[in-house]
């Protein structure tokens, strides 16, 4: 490195040289500083990815890691003709248990960023104007996102108990029902159950990345639509919306990407319900409940695929420019 | 450099020094159901003053099948963190090879123990696991209020049923809202496999895997017995029992909110103490049957205690497992905590029958407890439970009836079965 910097350039074209030297140079102490970091990534992220993917082609089981042999694609999807002409499917891709855990993340992945995108920009406009102690609201805010998810669920598990929950209690005394609900039990309400508490906790952390795009609207500009006499809801759609819609897109993008591999919510408040199993608690599941640790690679893999393929679709769709250009 | 090093050494000198030779430092997993932990440490502090090892506890959740897939986990990596594990009674077939083999170290004392748990616990000639305690549930029922209303304990199912229903609308009319007939644990893991085992078994619907490996759940009395249960949701039992385990169900009963419920013995001692609402008032049976005619069936249950093969301190970890194993640490555990001894002799002990005058009763009862199909079914196990207990979760929660869940349970074992178990 040290050698190409002394073998100077001719002194004729020396102030072009200089320019691109420097430029050199930069890039240089860039990827210098950037090493560190790839290394790092490679061996936490990298490194894990790609043992999951490889062990997704293998019968590997957890008893016994190294014994591991290539099957190819039988994990995914294989099939076998019977003699009566039948042909029977087997693998992931035919499991109706994935499938049927794929429809649950999406179907909870779509609800709740939804909500919490709603109720993130109500939260964040209430924030963004001026009254007393706002500073003191836009801390205390941030206090369901601050906890621990497992120390979450596990409050809200006792607070949804269906004998001696507080929810059940409190809808009781105001007479909203008449029969206390077994939130986390019965099929209808295990979803319900997460998504509220979902809600609960990522709101603030919604509210938080839109109340900085709203922050970064010029003031000026509704000054004038309030000399123009605008209406607000007019200015909230022609104005705010559009301005912030970097911003929100942004959110959107963190906490689909965070939905679409929740687990920790739903091993504690719902751990074995087919309502509420997702990829993640499936992909669990089999790699160290089930002796089934290849195929459980094989889910973990489809996981990261279906997170890859639903984000650049997103920002596709969306044109997200995460370079901050437009 | 060489001022660095010389420190070292002289550290190490000086950290050898105050350590004598024999004292080993060993960590324990165990699960913190009831008072568990607060029973380990005391028996540790016994074993640390006897010994001068020093014992640290791992403390793990209550539920069964979350501490087998950590365990799972830690023994595949190689973990040389956990020295001794507390082991479900199903697991010893699917982790038999990450175990020590205790056959020799226990020779002397092994024979004390029933013949059918040391069987339970030897995977292929090889001893897995010292029994520490074992478990067969028991019907608690309030004697107050079966005595108030002038029933007689049920002997079947329907009796059962009739009974708390009865009970529950009288006392509910009297003034008691939160008042439920019968409580047990039906939320979908190990222990609905536990429950719906004994429902099925008593009805003369089979043991779901016989010993053979004939996958027998797909039958009328099966369906019949799980269409039963489906009767009591939501009329003598909650609907929040579907995510009830154990330690929910107890607290519905300890609050004095239950006339019936399906526990480990355990919950024998708690409900007995000064805390509980329900002290002096109950009693225990053995579970109830379809019929008259049928065999009372109680799932085999217990605990073990294992020594991992990652273990740098094994023999110190085998001295603490034949410790906690002791007729002496036994016989404390069955009067603190109501749990049942493993050593034959304990069963006639005066000490014990006073402590808990339930369990010189309860002797036969386990004898003949269910095993579940841990051994025919081998490292598949979890999954063939995983699947009963979600086919009866959802026959439960109203998501199918019992005929067409269990027929599709049939088909999903027999592809899990593939060329044998």
């Amino acid at each position: 490195m040290t050698e190409v910097t002394v073998a100077g350039p001719p002194s004729a074209i020396a102030g072009k040289r200089i320019g691109s030297d420097l430029q050199a140079q930069r890039l240089r102490s860039a990827w210098i500083f950037l090493t560190p970091t790839f290394l790092v990534l490679a061996m936490v992220a990298g490194w894990p990815l790609v043992r999951t993917i490889y062990f997704s082609f293998t019968n590997a089981s957890l008893t016994n890691l190294s014994a591991a042999e290539f099957v190819g694609l039988q994990n995914y999807l294989s099939w076998v003709t019977l003699k009566s002409g039948r042909t029977i499917y087997r693998g992931l891709l035919a499991d109706p248990a994935w499938w049927n855990a794929v429809w649950n993340t999406l179907r909870f992945t779509v609800i709740s960023v939804s909500i919490e995108t709603a109720l993130g920009l109500i939260v964040a406009l209430v924030l963004n104007a001026r009254f007393p102690g706002r500073g003191l609201v836009r801390a205390a805010i941030l206090i369901p996102w601050a906890i621990p998810t497992i120390i979450s669920a596990k409050m809200w598990a006792w607070m949804l108990n269906d004998q001696f929950g507080i929810l059940n209690d409190i809808l009781l005394g105001l007479g909203l029902i008449s029969q206390k609900i077994a939130w986390t039990a019965s099929p209808e309400t295990a979803m319900i159950a997460v998504l509220i508490v979902d809600v609960w906790k990522t709101t603030p952390f919604m509210a938080l990345l839109i109340l900085a795009g709203l922050q970064m609207v010029p003031g000026d500009i509704y000054e004038a639509t309030k000399i123009d006499g605008v209406h607000p809801v007019k200015v909230f759609w022609r104005i705010t919306l559009p301005l912030i819609r970097p911003a929100l897109m942004v959110a959107v993008i963190f906490r689909m990407l965070d939905a679409l591999r929740i687990f920790d919510l739903i091993y504690v408040l719902t751990p074995n319900n087919t309502q509420t199993k997702t990829m993640s608690v499936l992909a669990r599941e089999n790699l160290f409940d089930f002796d089934k640790f290849a195929y459980g690679a094989a889910a973990s893999t489809m996981l990261f695929l279906i997170i890859a393929a639903i984000t650049v679709l997103y920002m596709w769709f969306g044109r997200v420019n995460l370079e901050g250009e437009r | 450099m060489k001022p660095f090093v010389r420190t070292l050494i002289f550290c190490a000198a000086i950290a050898g020094a105050a350590n004598p030779a024999a004292a080993a430092e060993i960590s324990m997993a165990a699960n913190s159901t009831g008072k568990n932990l607060s029973f380990l440490r005391e028996q540790i502090a016994k074993f640390e003053k006897d010994t001068g090892h020093k014992v640290n506890l791992v403390t793990m959740p209550p539920s069964s099948s979350e501490q087998f897939s950590q365990y799972r986990l830690w023994l595949a990596a190689g973990n040389k963190d956990v020295d001794v594990y507390q082991t479900d009674v199903i697991w010893a077939p699917q982790l038999a090879d990450q175990f020590v083999d205790l056959t020799e170290a226990t020779e002397d004392v092994a024979g004390a123990h029933f013949p059918s748990i040391i069987q339970s616990q030897t995977v292929n000639g090889k001893l897995v696991a010292l029994p520490f305690y074992t478990d067969a549930p028991a019907l608690y029922y309030r004697k107050d209020l079966l005595d108030k209303y002038g029933k007689k304990p049920p002997e079947t199912w329907d009796e059962l049923a009739a009974t708390a229903k009865e009970i529950q609308d009288k006392e509910r009319a009297a003034g008691n809202p939160d008042i439920w007939g019968f409580v047990f644990q039906g939320n979908a893991y190990e222990g609905l496999t536990c429950n719906a085992l004994e429902w099925i078994k008593s009805s003369g619907g089979g043991q779901i895997v016989e010993p053979d490996g004939t996958i027998s759940v797909n039958n009328e009395k099966a369906a019949a017995a799980l269409e039963r249960v489906k009767g009591w949701i939501g009329t003598i039992s909650p609907n929040g029992v579907l995510a009830y385990q154990e330690e929910e169900s107890r607290g519905v009963w300890q609050t004095g909110n239950a006339v019936f419920m399906r526990n480990w013995p355990y919950a024998y001692a708690l409900g007995n103490g000064d805390d509980s609402a329900v002290k002096g008032k109950f009693e225990v049976k053995p579970l109830p049957t379809a019929t008259d005619g049928d065999q009372p069936s109680s799932t085999l249950g217990g605990w073990n205690l294992a020594v991992s093969k990652y273990s740098d301190e094994q023999e110190a970890s085998i001295a603490f497992v034949k410790f906690l194993g002791s007729p002496e640490v036994q016989k404390a555990r069955a009067i603190e905590l109501s749990n049942l001894p493993t050593i034959a002799a304990l069963y006639d002990d005066k000490e014990v029958a006073a402590a808990q005058p339930f369990m010189p009763n309860w002797k036969p009862i386990f004898q003949d407890a269910v095993p579940r199909p841990s051994a025919v079914a081998k490292v598949k196990y979890n999954e063939v439970s995983s699947k009963f207990w979600s086919a009866v979760h959802n026959t439960l929660s109203g998501n199918g009836t019992a005929a067409e869940n269990l027929e599709l349970l049939e088909v999903d074992l027999t592809e899990l079965q593939g060329n044998g178990w």
